[in-house]
């Protein structure tokens, strides 16, 4: 585990900033595409993770000091599985975008940007109250 | 006994395979799911009773240790399994009151089941990982399960909330496994106890980044601000019974991630600092954002948030006082937060909306659901002698036995916040109970308890919320014993008698 491979961990930095540039997209099919990149590039850096490479790991086909890491991989082949079922829901979420809106982006948060609105023109919501404070103890919130 | 470990996690993938294939026949469907999490409770309650004296582990498939997956409960893992299981428990069971009364759904019933269960799956699953990538994996079938639930029916407003929620999620799972195979490649393991060990002789440079890659990707989960934009985005458009389960769940998961890295994997090296000033922030700005809300879950959502920040508050200050205060806050905040988001949906279902500007005088029609809100809301608030008030004069009290400055804001912001949940909860209730009744909402009030709507509020649905309510009240009068309880996690926490029990064999 002391000589990481240069080319593989350049090339999944490469891998995985190309990913995460699609992810800031707004388009979700665009997004992604970039989830692919990224995930793939991680898998890469499990492989530098595993050290140099070596042999099958299987008793009696390679010995055991030349074998390869069999850990790291076994986790890139679980990270794999997701990958491919993160795809197909994220696809299906894109197409019943475009199903419901004709766009498959990411929409903006419209109760926030409502209230924000408001903020601006300094203007209170509908549920805003006047208080007034009187000595005989009657109605204090004026309706 | 060891074996009961794998109990939660086989208990409900069993389920959800045999609710799956159930689909049509929606009373197996709901018997065989409530009976699994049931059968949940009850081995997280023995496991409770169990790891009082010692460290429950079970080495999965006996590979060679440390190599193979191991479960482990220890003090904290199985009072969050137990938490967590009682809530999912009641929300089960209103979802099922639910289905049985709305006729008009738009939730396909046939899928909820199989994925709920799954979702309980991964939740525990999290609680008892005992590696770093079946943690991983436990996140995964969690998250999962939470895109399929948020997004059911496909209407328009849940897609869009989905796909932030998606988007988010699996952004911080790619930096989950980029951080798994940095800590990979430094250490040559993923078992939590081993890594323990390890991660001592590296670099103190190579240790921070570590420790601040885990921290941030568990923040995500946890959203602790600035990493909590996407909640109260996603959380709202959800049903009632989805948004309960994730408020409760999904974030605490989050939040016991970060309480077990950061003492078991770094503790000489403490974010004070760090934690301290996210902690304060996410109080404060979360419930800011609450206080601005004129929709009911939304506001729910902005307070879960702030509340987070409660919990890092005791994370940050190190000291078992206030890991201690962090666990009770986490146990009462998961049973709290999911009873709002439950009333909220009685409160739906009543007047129709959640639009404060919309509703009004719910408190003549329905007394009963304002008895339902007023508890847990003051309970959330932390009014004495709630749970909440004890869990935050826990840590106020570690916050001022450390008294160095940043605790001292964090004290200060942590009674600030209280006071705002208390004016956001007050608001609900003057806007929501009081008053009087506009037409609509009488009209959608008298529309019910005819035979094609139902009852106004349906036994089950009332039931369980009451089980929740009554369970927060639980832990306040067993607040003594139970803080015991949690004071000895916390120190086992930082002794890390973990490493021990876990590795005691192979050494």
């Amino acid at each position: 585990m002391n000589a990481a491979n240069l080319t593989l961990a350049i090339t999944a930095g490469l891998v995985i900033a190309c990913g995460v540039y699609l992810i800031t997209e707004r388009s979700l099919s665009r997004i992604l595409v970039g989830v692919v990149l990224a995930s793939n590039g991680v898998n890469l850096l499990f492989l530098v993770a595993s050290g140099p490479a070596g042999g099958a790991p299987i008793i009696g086909l390679t010995p055991a000091d030349r074998m390869s890491d069999p850990l790291p991989q076994a986790m890139v082949l679980t990270a794999i599985v997701i990958t491919l079922s993160v795809a197909a829901f994220v696809m299906t979420m894109a197409y019943r975008s475009f199903q419901l809106n004709g766009n498959d982006e990411v929409d903006d948060d419209v109760e926030d940007a409502r209230i924000a609105a408001l903020a601006e023109a300094d203007r209170t919501s509908d549920s805003f109250e006047e208080l007034g404070f009187s000595d005989t103890g009657e109605d204090v919130v004026s309706e | 006994m060891n074996n009961l470990l794998a109990a939660p996690v086989l208990l409900c993938l069993l389920g959800a395979g045999i609710t799956f294939l159930a689909g049509r026949h929606p009373l197996l469907q709901r018997t065989v799911s409530i009976t699994a999490v049931v059968a949940v409770c009850a081995v997280a309650g023995v496991l409770v009773w169990l790891t009082d004296s010692t460290t429950v582990v079970l080495w999965v498939g006996d590979w060679p240790q440390p190599l193979g997956i191991v479960l482990v409960a220890d003090r904290l893992a199985a009072l969050m399994l137990l938490v967590a299981s009682l809530v999912s428990l009641a929300v089960l069971i209103y979802s099922t009151g639910q289905d049985r009364d709305e006729r008009r759904r738009e939730t396909p019933v046939s899928i909820f089941h199989p994925t709920f269960l799954l979702l309980v799956a991964g939740v525990s699953n999290a609680f008892l990982a005992g590696d770093l990538f079946n943690l991983f994996v436990s996140f995964e079938l969690l998250l999962f399960a939470s895109y399929v639930l948020l997004t059911m029916g496909g209407t328009t407003e849940r897609i869009r909330a989905g796909s932030v929620y998606v988007v988010v999620n699996l952004v911080s799972s790619a930096l989950f496994l980029v951080t798994l195979a940095s800590v990979y490649a430094a250490t040559g393991t993923v078992n939590l106890a081993d890594l323990a060990l390890r991660l001592g002789q590296l670099p103190i440079e190579l240790r921070s980044v570590l420790q601040v890659m885990l921290l941030g990707v568990f923040a995500i989960k946890a959203a602790v601000f600035p990493l909590s934009a996407w909640l109260p985005h996603s959380y709202p458009t959800a049903p009632a019974p989805v948004t309960a389960v994730f408020a409760g769940l999904l974030t605490k998961v989050g939040v016991y991630a970060i309480i077990r890295t950061q003492t078991l994997l770094f503790p000489s090296q403490p974010l004070t600092v760090l934690l301290g000033i996210a902690g304060a922030a996410t109080m404060v700005i979360g419930i800011l954002g609450a206080v601005a809300q004129v929709e009911i879950k939304r506001m729910l959502s902005f307070t879960l948030v702030s509340h987070i920040g409660y919990m890092v508050f005791g994370v940050s200050l190190a000291t078992v006082d206030g890991y201690a205060g962090s666990i009770f806050y986490a146990a009462h905040h998961i049973t709290i937060q999911a009873t709002l988001f439950l009333v909220a949906g009685l409160i739906e279902r009543v007047g129709g909306s959640t639009s404060l500007d919309r509703l009004g005088g719910l408190a003549k029609l329905s007394p009963l659901l304002g008895a339902l809100f007023l508890v847990p809301a003051m309970n959330l608030a932390g009014i004495p002698p709630l749970s909440g008030f004890v869990a935050k004069l826990a840590l106020l009290e570690a916050g001022v036995e450390v008294g160095s400055p940043l605790a001292w804001t964090l004290v200060a912001s942590g009674v600030v916040t209280s006071l705002l949940t208390l004016y956001a909860m007050a608001k609900v209730w003057n806007r929501v109970f009081w008053g009087t009744a506009s037409d609509a909402v009488v009209a959608n009030a008298r529309s019910y308890d005819s035979p094609d709507r139902g009852r106004l509020l349906p036994h089950l649905m009332v039931g369980s919320t009451l089980g929740l309510v009554a369970l927060a009240l639980v832990f306040t009068v067993a607040a003594g014993p139970m803080y015991d309880y949690v004071h000895r996690s916390a120190v086992a926490l930082l002794d890390r008698s973990y490493i021990t029990a876990v590795l005691g064999g192979a050494g």
